[in-house]
């Protein structure tokens, strides 16, 4: 394992240079870009734009060739046994939404269960909750560990013969522990329960392998992991995706039209109505290389040691309280916490006067802020090309706040 | 390194010691103010004479200080004043944010005047008027938000 030239790594994100005097420490909302992703995908916008797939000239089967090569890319960076099982969306929130669509719409009937996790994002809750109002299916909530995780044995205990759905995160964006969902997936199958995950936090951070998973469905977002906006990945096993309906209809996606209806097109276009991202897939494309290229053992090891520096010297300063985890290994990139006395918006606020980025408010949890009886919460989150600089610049800060408000201690 | 000093001593006073963050037991107007982005939230109670003069008020909530001691500085500023009064000042109050109030009109604010800043912090403005909203809002009812 070779270590990371932080610096290096710094020169090839211009955000950085733009940026000199911010310490960004919010990555988990939104990752920065290496100028090589946006450079790639400004070469097809600018040099090399046709439609693909349905022109029969040079430039358009060029286009399908590169946007089908990203998508080939990525079933090999999560190990999907094909690259039919990588559905291109516009970020997790569409490919979570397409799942529950298609799979509320061909698999519950009113009575059934769907599992969802205490501590999903939003985008992983609030398509649940419409689709049990389509379907006269159920919501029920899966509790979480102090630590941040689901615990196998709950669980085991929570699933019903009626449980259809078990939705899940592979990684809290609120706690950052990550969750044995191997063993979740085994729980779900053994009770023929259908596992949709969210991997949002997990796919940028570690390596993720579906097939040794065995998960049913996974969703990640192109801009938490060094891409532009607009593109994102639904993982969905062969087997189920050609039995589900489609989820948008249009162009693209059938195989044959007539006045009284159409043939779907094979997987994956199915579920790829219109004209596609090809810019933004060719982008993320791009990331995956250099994801591939820097390895995810290098940036881990960057990542482990940024945690464990932030999480010793939080736990120094009086009245710091950290959510989750009492250890750094359970916090991958993300501490969440909370400062006596201090509304996190005010946390935020002076950060930022002080030139820090980081995130405040329920970090689309507001159910898991609910359930831990808490309004909000203060977050920072890490990414390989922080520095050590960054992590100290904060953590003064932070001891100072307190008294910045007006406390005395 | 230094932190930057970023709220005012004013702020921080009313923010750590309000004067009227309490339960109004005789309270005859009673409605919660939300910011549903960032999750603050106040409970604003007023005691009204018949006679339309705010004899007294009190707030409860969760937010940031700039929500907080905003509420407070209000309460302070409306008590012992008529419901008009209270309107005029809330008006003057939105357009000191807005910057569009004169300094003759922001001198009428009193304390709450030392939130005229917050009209360069345009992430904030809904936290400083989260409480004056909530006066107008129990004064002047809107027809119906419900959908």
């Amino acid at each position: 394992m070779s270590s990371l030239n932080v610096a290096d790594i710094r020169n090839e994100f211009p955000f950085f240079s733009a940026n000199p005097d911010l310490a960004y420490l919010d990555s988990s909302a939104t990752s920065q870009i290496p100028k090589r992703v946006i450079d790639r995908m400004n070469r097809y916008d600018l040099l090399e734009k046709a439609s693909p797939f349905r022109g029969l000239y040079t430039r358009s089967v060029q286009a399908t060739e590169d946007y089908e090569h990203a998508r080939d890319l990525i079933h090999r960076f999560i190990h999907a046994h094909s690259p039919r099982e990588i559905i291109f969306t516009r970020n997790a929130t569409e490919s979570l939404n397409l799942a529950a669509y298609t799979l509320s719409a061909s698999l519950l009937h009113p009575g059934d269960e769907i599992l969802v996790g205490i501590m999903e994002h939003h985008s992983n809750l609030i398509p649940w909750q419409q689709a049990a109002k389509r379907t006269g299916a159920v919501v029920r909530y899966l509790p979480c560990t102090p630590d941040g995780l689901y615990a196998p044995d709950t669980l085991k205990s929570m699933l019903t013969p009626k449980t259809r759905i078990l939705a899940v995160t592979q990684m809290s964006n609120v706690f950052g522990n990550v969750n044995d969902l191997r063993t979740l997936c085994q729980l779900a199958h053994a009770n023929r329960t259908i596992v949709v995950a969210d991997g949002c936090q997990s796919v940028p951070h570690m390596p993720v392998d579906v097939t040794d998973l065995d998960v049913d469905f996974l969703a990640f977002s192109g801009h938490k992991m060094l891409s532009p906006t607009g593109i994102g990945v639904l993982y969905g096993r062969e087997s189920l995706l050609e039995t589900l309906p489609p989820f948008l209809f249009g162009g693209e996606m059938i195989e044959y039209v007539t006045t009284e209806g159409a043939v779907w097109a094979p997987l994956p276009q199915k579920y790829e109505a219109g004209t596609v991202n090809t810019g933004g897939a060719i982008a993320l494309g791009e990331a995956v290389e250099y994801y591939n290229t820097i390895g995810f053992d290098t940036m881990m090891a960057q990542e482990r040691f940024l945690t464990q520096r932030l999480f010793s010297g939080m736990l120094d300063i009086p009245h710091v309280h950290i959510l989750g985890s009492d250890k750094p290994e359970g916090h991958h990139g993300i501490v969440t916490f909370l400062l006596d006395g201090v509304h996190p918006h005010d946390i935020s606020a002076i950060l930022s006067e002080n030139g820090v980025a980081i995130r405040a408010g329920h970090h689309c949890a507001q159910p898991l802020h609910t359930y831990l009886g808490i309004n909000a919460t203060s977050r920072v989150s890490l990414m390989f090309y922080n520095t050590a600089d960054e992590v100290d610049t904060f953590l003064n800060l932070l001891k100072q706040i307190r008294g910045a408000l007006g406390y005395a201690d | 390194m230094q932190i930057k000093p970023y709220y005012n001593e004013i702020l921080t006073d009313h923010n750590l010691h309000p004067s009227h963050k309490q339960v109004l037991p005789d309270a005859n107007f009673t409605l919660q103010g939300v910011n549903p982005s960032c999750g603050d939230n106040i409970t604003l109670q007023l005691k009204i004479d018949p006679d339309g003069i705010i004899r007294d008020g009190a707030f409860a909530g969760d937010g940031c200080a700039i929500s907080q001691a905003s509420a407070d500085m209000m309460l302070d500023l409306i008590i012992g004043r008529s419901k008009a009064d209270a309107l005029e000042l809330a008006d003057i109050f939105m357009r000191m944010i807005k910057g569009t109030a004169s300094p003759a009109e922001i001198e009428t604010l009193e304390e709450a005047s030392s939130l005229k800043d917050i009209s360069h912090m345009p992430s904030r403005v809904k936290c400083a008027v989260l409480g004056w909203h909530t006066l107008e809002e129990m004064i002047h009812p809107p027809v119906s938000r419900a959908n």
